[in-house]
């Protein structure tokens, strides 16, 4: 019910908006729950094991019960809380987890078998039969739990990620918050000042409490204008500080467009923060804690400081004929409150026995609250007291057991709070979180009075840690009342009384985990799941742990707590991994030859980050292996072009860079000629091949070494260390060119022709033999042409400055062509090189040794080098090792697949088996069949013998022979020649 | 985490590679024998406390950086150059 | 007591009022035959293995803290056997099985849920390779089948086809793998160790391991002393300094592990994916979270908790691979210190201290390890011969090479496995 006259809301803007297919009306500044309780709408959702019928029982994020669905479609938004959305045109909320009505709920049958569901039941049975879990109980228990659900389509929402840097961090905008941020931002600092809710204030908004004998919304409204004019301060409403990570650096969710009627496609939905803050300033405030009594979960029982928010910001009376329930004199403030604005107090029920009279209401002093009535929401209350049980009607209790600082962002870096005894209730333990202060309520200041001091005091500090001068503010004069509180965690008597609503945790089951043992905190909450709802036990751990502890004679210190991790309060995944979904998620790299292989219909698959043609379909070809086919033929017979830009280039100069090649290589390089370029095979310091390349040397002081595509990263940072770390005296430096140069593969018999006539000076035998390398010119513009071959053919790279690189594809693939040629593609590629048997990281998987690939002997006798003591184990070596071979088909089966394994013909297809596996095949056009490399226990020794290759899999029973790694050409005179 | 590149100064970890600790730079002679390049390879001290740690500044200056860092607080002690800067390189 | 629906009933009936501990809070003694040093879930399955196979049970647990409290409670729940070097193929080819009698050995609702573990691949690398892991495992006698893109499609529909950065090619199916309820794992094998006569010692922290002559003869606790003719250090995530209170050094680096949990939702993923082009894994919780993860911080730690990078990357992997989970939100997050070895294998064994046993560099692979650990270390300790499904995890493998178990292939640097 709207109450005249209060609250912060504009109602000069009526906002309409739908609940469960239901219009009503709310004004600008409500809440979704503020407006539902202003229609009079209690019932709002279902608890999640019960199915109990459950109202609004909290004023911000940490809300158990009024949980909805908000939207439609495929950015359906679950589980958003009433108390945090803000309406708007256009609102469209569902309530969740039930079926087929909130009223009329039929899993709510579960409330009736609830003395069978107790803490734990889960575990102690549907065991039997074994197979009925999967297929029976699990799902069925599925189906009942969770609580909104997910649309199942992909998100269509926008979401942002940003960085932000400060000298101070304030982390609420409360009377602390706001002390803190006024006090460094006329000290000149860069501040940040982040709070939750739409609306900075805090706990001002919400109270009637006056600050220099002003409202205390109007003292906020005078301190946001003047720090909203500071170009030094930056204001972030709506924006949720969720984490306290290492170094000062903060995350944060700023809640962007949740409250944007029609918003547009291009403002994200939510942004989440890195925040990095040389010093920060917690001013979290506190959550106040219901009280655990029979059916205390019913629809308009809510905290008291709830109410109070709803009556003083909103102007909201969540009932008619209220009582008020507690142990703090904050009841009293709740039933004043509510009397001033005309709402009947029908009693004040305080658990002290000292507790203040009135003469305004009816104080049932030293009396609790022993149960509630009413079918979908609350028509009355039992008062229990000395003088016996009384009934009083009412349809909305406050109540309050307390509050609990909000600890939780000094607990992020494991820090533990400790217990105030003066309080009931545990504050922040010193210096959790470098770098950060905590003041106010989150410190266990509880007047406004000591909130603004501690800000002060907690900005003096930061200031002087930033070595500024701290400008003189004076307090503002504002209430000073000391908290009075008596400890009321459970009212005794049978029943359910609950702790955690939303997981239907009650009093009974955690007495019961201390029955069965589980007394440790963290048994007792995952053994009840005490905690662990959406709420992350704001609501619920601190009277949890009391009973516990009363339960196992235990104080409450002494038990412990459990740990508050991050996020403060939930974040989706779409704002922590903004901008990934779709081909965010990792950079794209592109050749230079890209365009011009797209425009030849080339498919495009990743290599890597990379993007690389697969093979270039000519008209009438259907099939990959077509094209495939016809390529290898065409590199075998004419002239192919292929990109090979992404292998990785490191430019490697100096007096000493042959020295740092004879380390990081198993060969030697340093005996390499000027004009010339080397195989180099590269062990990791566990003896293990890392990586292979060519390496040219393009003067006496200058090298540029090639690395595979996969490992172009890896070796750059394994080369760094390499001198850096263990070789800082050689004179040398390095730099990756992967990206500066593009580099084409000509390949075949005719591909000196095919350069011939495209360089300016003519290619001669003598002048660029096998393995040369050098300075060419390619129609005026300085490149570098190598004689090296991945195909076994006579072949050339010729690499120009990648501005060039698409003109210079173009120019031969066109050329090729008029030769019969063309370009190639991956899959070619890959044939020619099995055919020539050269390794690629299919062979070099991390797991071989020079050895087993037969390299052995490259690993130098007369110098050291990375790898090489290691290599020297004698697990890396000898018959034992798988080796690299050769396999033909030639039984019946012709077929061969890579991941097969091998076996002897007449064992069976087992581990204790197996022989070795199969790690590349191809088709070869070249040899008319297929070929395969593998890795086979001692194969050097077993040329010539026939192996089984299973592919279960693939249904695949192949007879192989195995042979020579290297099927065509194996004296390597094509290449040569 | 932030780490301070002593060349490039506090950068955020995103950043940095990681290698491990900085024994790695006490690369034992070929010779030493079995048990010391076992000990340099796999054998780790792995204290819950101060560590010297081996990041590689890869988004940055390509700088291998010694780390002093708290492996139960994360706190960054301080940071050096695996290798000492060459006077002569510096402008 | 004897668990079930009956005894549920009975309890419902009468108030729940004779409910027992599911296990006793003994005083330590002064003397056992066996020490196990660690009450997670390694050490509470040895215990109770060691009680039920080989029949001792005058067997300690000592726990520095609560049972189950170590990285046993802290993962993502996942249960697997799809290994494919020799050693660990085995091993957790054994481990699967002993999960799929586990209630009914234990009396105890572990909700082992075998709903599939779809492993995705994206190139035709990734797909041989999946093929060889899914071959091996075959011939192990456990199960895969090789999905292509159609097939996957149509058990995983939410999946991002036509715009993820890496497209799908497929993906290899484990049908047997699935998930548990963690810590009820760790509490079935507390109960079974303790029914047995095992006594589980929480709050009592191994100060020092007592050594004389070369062999063991007991441990220093905060609550005394406690003499044993063997002792086995099986404490994950602080394996180095627990062994360091013997003199030794581990080929173990600790680092965090981060791991994370959604708000409850209605079921929509009903099996575990796994993508690892980014590193990523998820799963849905019978209570309605989803329960996912990705790599390690990368740097060494023992804090128990992470940084933003890995927690921004595991989110981003989601997003480019089930954008439908992108309105889901993180209610918890959280991190385990995980034992790193060089070649991200684990080692149970002997060490060169008689009546000294090691069970420790689970990486971040432990949890579906937890009954085979506990089976072969139990019959290690027993026997002082290593199990038939557990030979190859041994001390010596680094020094001397021979019988790595390098999955990865990503070499001796521990945080890379």
């Amino acid at each position: 019910m709207r109450v005249a006259d209060k609250g912060l809301i504009d109602r000069s803007r009526p906002v309409r908006f739908l609940f469960d297919g239901t219009a009503y009306d709310g004004f600008a500044g409500d809440t979704l729950a503020s407006a539902l309780l202003a229609n009079d709408v209690r019932l709002v959702g279902r608890s999640f094991k019960y199915h109990r019928p459950r109202g609004i029982l909290t004023a911000g994020s940490e809300e158990p019960n009024a949980l909805v669905t908000v939207g439609r479609g495929a950015g359906a938004e679950p589980n958003v809380r009433a108390t945090v959305q803000e309406i708007h045109a256009g609102l469209e909320a569902r309530s969740q987890n039930r079926w087929p009505n909130l009223s009329l709920d039929v899993m709510a049958i579960n409330d009736l078998a609830a003395p069978f569901l107790g803490a734990g039941f889960y575990y102690k049975t549907f065991m039997w039969p074994s197979q009925f879990w999967e297929k029976l109980y699990e799902p069925v228990i599925r189906r009942a739990a969770g609580l909104g659900a997910l649309s199942g389509r992909n998100n269509p929402d926008k979401y942002e990620r940003a960085y932000a840097f400060c000298d101070l961090l304030v982390i609420g905008a409360g009377p602390a918050g706001l002390m803190a941020a006024l006090l460094a931002a006329r000290a000149g600092a860069d501040v940040i000042l982040a709070d939750e809710d739409s609306r900075m204030g805090g706990r001002l908004l919400a109270e009637t409490d006056e600050i220099d004998g002003k409202p205390g919304a109007a003292w906020v409204d005078a301190v946001l204008a003047e720090l909203g004019a500071l170009d030094n301060v930056r204001l972030m409403s709506r924006t949720t500080v969720t984490g306290a990570y290492d170094s000062g650096t903060f995350g944060a969710l700023e809640r962007v467009g949740h409250h944007v009627a029609a918003r547009p496609a291009t403002l994200p939905l939510e942004t989440f923060w890195r925040i990095v803050a040389k010093r920060s300033i917690l001013a979290s405030g506190a959550l106040e804690r219901p009280v655990a009594f029979r059916n205390n979960d019913r629809p308009g029982i809510m905290t008291a400081g709830a109410v109070r928010a709803y009556l003083n910001r909103w102007g909201v009376a969540p009932g008619q004929k209220v009582t008020v329930f507690g142990n703090t004199d904050d009841i009293h403030r709740t039933a004043h409150d509510l009397l001033a604005a005309g709402v009947h107090v029908a009693g004040v029920i305080d658990s002290r026995h000292d507790a203040p009279d009135s003469s305004d209401f009816r104080v049932f002093k030293g009396a609790m609250v022993s149960n509630s009535s009413g079918r979908r929401g609350l028509d009355s209350i039992t008062i229990r007291s000395v003088a016996g049980e009384d009934r009083l009607a009412t349809d909305c209790l406050a109540m309050s057991g307390g509050w609990n600082p909000t600890v939780h962002l000094s607990c992020h870096m494991n820090g533990r709070p400790v217990w105030r005894e003066d309080i009931l209730a545990f504050v922040p333990a010193a210096d959790t979180v470098p770098g950060t202060a905590v003041a106010g309520a989150c410190n266990g200041a509880f007047s406004t009075a000591a909130c603004l001091r501690e800000g002060a005091q907690a900005a003096t500090a930061a200031l002087q840690a930033l070595d500024r001068a701290v400008p003189d503010v004076p307090l503002p004069h504002s209430e000073d009342a000391p908290y009075r509180i008596a400890p009321l965690w459970a009212v005794p008597g049978r029943g359910r009384a609950w702790l955690d609503f939303q997981n239907d945790v009650c009093v009974k089951d955690v007495k019961q985990a201390a029955q069965e043992n589980f007394r440790s905190v963290e048994h007792m909450k995952r053994y009840t799941t005490q905690g662990m709802a959406t709420d992350q036990g704001k609501n619920s751990n601190v009277a949890a742990l009391a009973i516990l502890a009363d339960a196992t004679g235990r104080s409450i210190p002494g038990t412990g707590t459990t740990t508050f991790r991050p996020p403060f309060s939930p974040v989706s995944i779409a704002a922590m991994g903004a901008e990934a979904q779709g081909k965010g998620f990792a950079p794209e790299r592109f050749t230079t030859s890209h365009a011009a292989s797209v425009e030849r219909n080339a498919p495009m698959i990743e290599a890597g980050l990379w993007y690389r043609p697969s093979y270039f379909p000519a008209p009438g070809e259907t099939t990959w292996r077509q094209s495939c086919d016809r390529e290898v033929g065409m590199v075998r017979n004419s002239v192919g072009i292929c990109d090979v830009s992404t292998l990785g280039k490191i430019d490697i100069q100096g007096p000493d860079a042959a020295a740092l090649l004879d380390f990081v290589y198993a060969n030697t390089f340093s005996t390499l000629k000027v004009g010339r370029t080397r195989y180099g095979l590269m062990l990791r310091e566990d003896g293990h091949v890392m990586d292979d390349g060519t390496t040219a040397r393009l003067g006496e002081h200058h090298f540029l070494m090639t690395t595979t595509t996969a490992a172009a990263g890896q070796v750059m940072r394994h080369l760094d260390f390499a001198h850096q770390g263990l070789r800082p005296d050689l004179d040398v430096a390095m730099t990756s060119v992967t990206e500066q140069w593009a580099q084409f593969a000509i390949t075949g018999p005719k591909s000196r022709e095919l350069l011939n006539g495209l360089l300016d000076a003519e290619l001669t035998d003598a002048d660029w033999p096998f393995m040369a390398c050098g300075a060419v010119s390619v129609a005026g513009v300085d490149g570098r042409l190598f004689r090296i071959s991945f195909s076994g053919e006579h072949a050339y790279e010729l690499a120009v400055p990648s501005r060039y690189g698409d003109s210079l594809f173009r120019t031969l693939v066109a050329r090729a062509e008029t030769m019969g040629g063309g370009a190639y593609g991956m899959e070619a590629l890959n044939v020619l090189r099995i055919e020539k048997g050269f390794i690629t990281h299919a062979e070099i998987h991390g797991r071989t040794t020079a050895f087993d690939i037969g390299m052995e002997r490259m690993v130098a006798s007369g110098k050291d080098c990375i790898g090489k003591t290691m290599s020297r184990r004698e697990g890396l070596s000898g018959a034992q090792r798988e080796q690299l071979v050769g396999l033909k088909p030639v039984g019946a089966v012709r077929q061969l697949s890579a991941g097969a394994y091998l076996f002897q013909a007449d064992d069976d297809p087992v581990r204790v088996n197996e022989q070795g596996y199969v790690t590349s095949v191809a088709y070869s056009p070249t040899l008319g069949q297929m070929l395969a490399l593998a890795f086979l226990k001692d194969g050097r020794a077993r040329h010539g013998q026939k192996i089984r290759m299973v592919d279960h899999l693939r249904e695949l029973d192949a007879l192989c022979e195995v042979v020579d790694p290297v099927f065509f050409d194996p004296d390597g005179g094509r290449a040569r020649g | 985490m932030r780490i301070i590149c002593p060349i490039c100064g506090a950068r955020d970890r995103r950043e940095y590679y990681y290698q491990g600790d900085a024994v790695a730079l006490q690369r034992p002679a070929p010779d030493a024998g079995e048990a010391a390049w076992d000990a340099y390879l796999h054998l780790r001290d792995n204290p819950a406390g101060v560590t010297r740690d081996l990041w590689y500044h890869e988004a940055g200056c390509g700088s291998w950086v010694v780390v002093t860092r708290n492996t139960v607080t994360h706190e960054v002690q301080d940071t050096v150059l695996a290798a000492p800067v060459n006077a002569d390189n510096a402008p | 007591m004897r668990f079930s629906g009956l005894k549920l009933l009975k309890e419902g009936l009468t108030g729940n009022r004779g409910w027992e501990p599911h296990w006793r809070d003994p005083e330590p003694a002064n003397e056992y035959d066996i020490v196990i040093i660690g009450g997670g879930g390694h050490g509470l399955s040895t215990a109770y293995y060691l009680a039920r196979e080989h029949g001792l049970t005058n067997v300690a647990v000592l726990e520095k803290g609560y049972i189950g409290g170590g990285n046993v409670g802290r993962n993502t729940t996942i249960v697997r056997a799809n290994y494919f070097l020799q050693g660990n193929s085995e091993f957790y080819s054994h481990s699967m099985k002993l999960w799929e009698g586990l209630e009914s050995d234990l009396n105890y609702n572990v909700m082992m849920s075998q709903r599939g573990l779809i492993n995705l691949f994206h190139s035709d690398g990734q797909r041989d390779a999946f093929a060889r892991r899914g071959n091996a495992m075959i011939n192990q006698g456990d199960d895969a089948v090789l999905l292509d893109r159609d097939a996957v499609r149509k058990y995983l529909p939410y999946l991002d086809f036509d715009n993820g950065r890496f497209p799908v090619y497929g993906g290899l199916l484990h049908p047997r793998g699935g998930t548990a309820r963690h810590d009820a794992v760790a509490w079935g094998y507390a109960r079974g160790a303790d029914q047995r006569g095992v006594d589980i010692i929480q709050n009592c922290e191994v100060t020092g391991i007592d050594i004389e002559n070369g062999a063991v003869k007991g441990v220093q606790t905060t609550r005394g002393a406690i003499r044993a003719r063997k002792v086995g250090i099986v404490v994950a995530g602080r394996s180095g300094q627990v062994a360091a209170m013997a003199g030794m050094r581990l080929p173990i680096e600790s680092h965090v592990l981060q791991a994370f949990v959604t708000e409850g939702l209605k079921p929509v993923i009903d099996h575990v994916v796994s993508f690892g082009m980014g590193h990523f894994y998820i799963s849905q919780s019978d209570k309605g979270g989803l329960v996912f993860g990705g790599d390690l911080d990368m740097y060494s730690s023992y804090a128990a908790r992470g940084n933003l990078p890995m927690v921004e990357h595991v989110m981003e992997a989601g997003m480019t691979l089930m954008p439908m989970i992108g309105k889901a939100r993180v209610l918890r997050s959280w991190g385990g210190v995980m034992d790193m070895t060089p070649d991200g294998s684990p080692i149970i064994d002997k060490t060169h201290i008689d009546g000294l046993y090691v069970d420790c560099g689970w990486c971040y692979g432990g949890f579906k390890a937890v009954p085979a650990s506990g089976n072969c270390f139990a019959h290690l300790l027993a026997t002082d011969r290593h199990h038939g499904a557990a030979t190859g995890f041994r001390l010596d493998r680094f020094r001397s090479g021979r019988g790595l178990m390098d999955e990865e292939g990503t070499g001796a640097q521990h945080n890379l496995h």
